[in-house]
């Protein structure tokens, strides 16, 4: 063999060593493909793909892979899958998930095996509460973010007196808790709870007995097909005119169409809405219509932000996942450029966000002003405060 | 709670009572009277419902959609006879379970396939839309009182064919005796395909009637299943009237226990249902 040969030979063998050591990451995906979020967890899916690919694959210096379960929304098999992800495929993060009982399980795993975890929807308070933990993160609310910020937004209005309905879930309980919070802070009277059981939707003797109490309003935390039941059967009713109804933004968040028009006009509070005139949100609607060919809802949002964050910690520590410490610190400290407007990470790692004031108008809910600017999560039972 | 309250909610316990009768009469014919435990029940009524979404959309009217809609239903409940149910009739209660809880499988990701996971709404029809004023917050909607007289028609008709037509003595006695009948030159396979075909039907119809005043979404068999056995089991197997009687005593149970025990409501009914069968093992018009 001649010089020249040997001179391209180990030319070769260092190309070959360097692309060997690019740094990779390999993320878990673990969100609900069957069953009743089936959507949610699709735009979530779709979103964190997003920014990976308008990043050419990488994130923070690392090319990325994934692994995929579908969770099923099913919390007896949620920590049976989640093992899956961190022990058989060896990811070194976890992105889950929409179901708060499936992320709850998720939450222990993570912490038992120290995996870095992301959530990007699960609204449980506890995830960031008491559950907390150094290497659990979320981009996407707490059930109390959204509702506490109704309630300074009805004392405005001159409403006093505040009849609340959800279902008996923890969701319900914990967004309706928020509302409460800074309703009744502000001088405001809950005049009664009111309950039925998950996922009952048969509304028509909460509706009589609202009318019975006659409240200034009524303030509801409901989703999906029971959000659609509801609003119909309230405008059926003949409550809509004379008690206004408003809701965590759930209430109002892909189920305008099915509502036909008992949905018009109904005020929600949510972290996302239509018409924010941002750069970044415009441009994040433009590359996700062109990818996906639909427009992009809040669940889409929540998970291109879990792909922002997980590439602030990468980029802190050069794509080198097994720093994770350095990870941890960097996606803390981030500061994240959301369509949703930039949000920063509270001690308890939730996003300390502004949550909108939105007016349901056709099948949008654009926005209408800012409710809380800046509001971040009390945490309670978090020690990480 | 004042006498107009009173009223109202009892209004309430009626109306819902009957739409329970509407969403089990199906279950009432397949189960109560031929004798086949049919988990899809659920899936039946919830196909109805995306039948009514489907053919609304494309015809412009519920009333289209469901004057296309039954006989489609019967087509698809008499093919599924001749395919699957017609194996079982001789096999145990398991199988049959089986069968029908698989069915519930393939039925939820057709739909996951066919129309997607979105959330959907039927627009009524015109001249049904608009409310009856009660008092000067409160009004009822016209629809659901539409429902309920749909209802009781269903309740007649349906124990007018059982108990006082000639097809209705055959499938008593099918239900009885099937070698027996059969050996009179009766054909029976056709009658219990007819049935079937019918129960189907009416499990569709009630999906699609019931459309327009809930929401079409994924998994909305599921929670009508478990109601439709209940009132069925309650009111006794193959009693129309004990069907619709059980279905006004759940719809009394829900209605109250919401507003009287609100801590209890979601165990109202099946408290109910512990406490008839106690009394009477066979159900409120059972024959055991």
């Amino acid at each position: 063999m001649n010089k020249f040969s040997w001179t391209i030979a180990v030319g070769l063998l260092g190309a070959a060593v360097a692309a060997h050591a690019a740094e990779e990451v390999k993320v878990g995906l673990m969100l609900p493909a069957t069953g009743t979020y089936a959507r949610l967890g699709t735009a979530i899916t779709n979103g964190f793909k997003l920014y990976v690919d308008e990043n050419g694959g990488m994130l923070g210096g690392a090319s990325v892979s994934y692994a995929t379960v579908d969770d099923e929304s099913d919390p007896a098999k949620a920590t049976e899958n989640a093992n899956k992800l961190v022990k058989r495929d060896g990811v070194d993060v976890l992105v889950g998930t929409v179901h708060s009982g499936v992320a709850m399980a998720m939450a222990k795993v993570a912490r038992g095996s120290k995996t870095l975890m992301i959530v990007p929807n699960a609204g449980a308070d506890e995830l960031t509460g008491p559950l907390c933990a150094p290497n659990i993160f979320r981009t996407s609310f707490t059930n109390w973010q959204p509702s506490y910020a109704m309630g300074p937004v009805l004392l405005k209005k001159g409403i006093k007196r505040v009849v609340t309905l959800t279902w008996k879930y923890s969701a319900g309980l914990q967004a309706i808790e928020g509302f409460k919070e800074s309703f009744t802070a502000g001088g405001g009277e809950i005049v009664q709870e009111l309950t039925l059981p998950f996922p009952n939707t048969e509304f028509q003797p909460y509706l009589t007995e609202i009318a019975t109490l006659k409240p200034d309003a009524v303030f509801v935390f409901f989703a999906g097909g029971g959000a659609v039941k509801l609003a119909k059967d309230y405008a059926a009713a003949g409550l809509k005119d004379s008690i206004p109804l408003y809701g965590s933004g759930f209430l109002t968040d892909g189920t305008l169409a099915a509502m036909g028009g008992a949905g018009e006009g109904l005020l929600t509070t949510l972290h996302y809405a239509d018409g924010l005139d941002n750069p970044k949100d415009k441009a994040f609607r433009a590359s996700y219509e062109k990818a996906y060919g639909a427009a992009p809802d809040v669940y889409a949002v929540q998970g291109y932000d879990a792909a922002q964050l997980l590439a602030a910690g990468l980029a802190a520590v050069k794509g080198k996942v097994e720093d994770r410490e350095g990870m941890i610190k960097a996606m803390a400290a981030a500061r994240i450029d959301s369509p949703r407007g930039s949000f920063a990470m509270s001690p308890a790692h939730n996003p300390v966000q502004d949550i909108y004031l939105r007016e349901a108008r056709g099948d949008i809910n654009p926005v209408v002003a800012v409710a809380a600017a800046a509001l971040a999560d009390p945490a309670r039972g978090c020690r990480m405060k | 709670m004042d006498i107009f309250s009173f009223l109202v909610q009892t209004l309430n316990a009626v109306q819902y009572g009957l739409l329970l009768f509407l969403v089990a009469s199906g279950l009432t014919l397949v189960f109560g009277i031929m004798g086949i435990i049919n988990l899809a029940h659920g899936s039946f009524y919830m196909a109805g419902a995306y039948l009514a979404f489907g053919l609304t959309s494309a015809t412009g009217s519920l009333l289209w959609a469901i004057v296309l809609g039954i006989p489609l239903a019967m087509l698809f409940g008499a093919a599924l006879e001749a395919l699957l149910f017609v194996h079982l009739y001789k096999r145990e209660h398991l199988d049959q379970v089986l069968l029908t809880y698989g069915l519930i499988l393939i039925f939820e990701e057709m739909r996951s396939i066919l129309v997607g996971d979105d959330v959907h709404g039927v627009p009524m029809p015109a001249f049904l839309e608009g409310s009856i004023p009660l008092d000067d917050t409160l009004s009822y909607p016209i629809y659901r009182l539409a429902i309920s007289a749909v209802c009781i028609v269903l309740a007649i008709g349906l124990y007018l064919l059982i108990q006082r037509t000639r097809l209705g003595m055959m499938i008593r006695a099918g239900s009885h005796d099937r070698d027996m009948v059969q050996a009179l030159g009766i054909n029976i396979k056709l009658i219990y395909r007819v049935v079937f075909a019918l129960g189907v039907a009416m499990a569709a119809l009630a999906g699609m009637l019931a459309a327009p005043i809930s929401s079409v979404a994924p998994n909305m068999g599921g929670q009508v299943l478990i109601l439709s056995f209940v009132v069925v089991v309650v009111g006794g197997i193959g009693s129309v009237w004990g069907a619709l009687i059980g279905a006004l005593l759940i719809g009394f149970a829900d209605t109250f226990g919401k507003v009287i025990l609100p801590e209890f409501a979601g165990v109202m009914v099946y408290l109910v249902m512990a406490a008839v069968l106690l009394w009477r093992p066979a159900g409120l018009l059972g024959k055991g």
